[in-house]
């Protein structure tokens, strides 16, 4: 949680870098950290749909405010460069990014955390809407991450027909597999996901006996953290980033 | 993306973007989150050139019901033209 006192000093780098990601590529990522030696936590913030956009580096920046090594790679480094909703409409018109390239990207974002001499060597994952659904993917499919942050991500439960050459799993085939707790915020008006295959999730969760938190929340649908959005609920965000920060902080903020 | 609805088709005919007019190949018809629209999700419609990169786009961001209005328009002016295909 914040521990920010109006006596401290507090300062923060924010700054693009770059790091090998899916491939050998090396893309660029958004860095965001509190300035001091630390130890400081991580977390690797997967970016939505609209692209690495400037919620996603404002959100970079919270989680510095809030003591971590926040970095946010670029999953659309291969579409090319421009402003983040061009590159972000050419991707959705190539089909979107295929779930090995972003893994590939979040693990080395991930490696790079945790190599940092700041770091307390424990990292968490982060996503909202397609990210949500990536970060879930990312806590299933690589090791490493200690914790991970599922805000209503779409298609973690795919049906056989919405499975492409890119997404050829749906992601709750691998809940066996999840190698960390999971913290999940949805929106009982969502429609994607709706609160029938927010349950399916839960009940492999349940299954396979892994440590989860589900929170669903009432009059709230999709991206209710968006304060840019028509979706966003005040009181639903400010409840959510709350316990977002209450579980990172029992996770991440221990040394083991 | 969070829906995955997408359709493309290839076109030709000219658009103009930020950086004045330049040559169509594709267009990508999205059912998805829009960037700007108010909207939760919009019928998203991308008239680009894949060769020129992302900045070579037209962009627009429609409610279902705009979108339906566009496409009756487009048929009807096609049909007042006598064109057909």
């Amino acid at each position: 949680m914040h521990k920010y006192t109006t006596d401290m000093y507090e300062g923060m780098l924010a700054e693009t870098v770059t790091h090998q990601g899916y491939g050998g590529d090396i893309i660029n990522a958004y860095f965001a950290r509190p300035l001091g030696s630390g130890p400081f936590p991580g977390v690797v913030l997967i970016p939505h749909m609209p692209g690495w956009d400037e919620w996603y580096r404002e959100t970079t920046r919270k989680f510095a405010h809030h003591g971590y090594l926040a970095l946010s790679p670029n999953i659309y480094y291969r579409f090319g460069h421009g402003s983040p909703d061009d590159v972000a409409a050419k991707a959705r018109g190539s089909g979107g990014v295929a779930d090995d390239s972003v893994l590939g990207d979040a693990e080395g974002a991930l490696r790079l955390l945790k190599s940092l001499p700041l770091s307390n060597k424990r990292v968490g994952v982060f996503g909202t809407c397609s990210s949500g659904r990536q970060a879930f993917l990312s806590a299933c499919r690589l090791k490493g991450f200690d914790a991970a942050v599922d805000c209503w991500g779409g298609r973690v439960v795919m049906s056989k027909e919405e499975l492409t050459p890119k997404r050829p799993v749906s992601p709750i085939e691998y809940t066996k597999d999840l190698s960390c707790p999971l913290l999940g915020l949805f929106g009982e008006e969502d429609e994607n996901p709706n609160p029938q295959q927010v349950q399916l999730l839960e009940q492999e969760l349940k299954k396979y006996g892994k440590t989860y938190e589900f929170h669903m929340y009432p009059k709230a649908g999709h991206g209710f953290f968006y304060y840019d959005r028509p979706g966003y609920r005040q009181e639903q965000a400010v409840d959510g980033w709350k316990k977002l920060f209450a579980f990172f902080g029992k996770y991440l903020e221990t040394t083991t | 993306m969070c829906t995955d609805i997408v359709e493309t088709a290839e076109v030709s005919g000219s658009g103009k973007g930020p950086r004045g007019w330049f040559k169509l190949d594709q267009v990508n018809v999205s059912y998805d989150h829009p960037s700007d629209a108010s909207l939760e999700h919009a019928l998203n419609i991308d008239f680009v050139n894949q060769k020129e990169g992302p900045s070579a786009r037209v962009g627009v961001e429609l409610s279902p019901e705009s979108a339906r209005k566009l496409v009756i328009a487009i048929l009807n002016a096609l049909s007042r033209a006598n064109l057909s295909g």
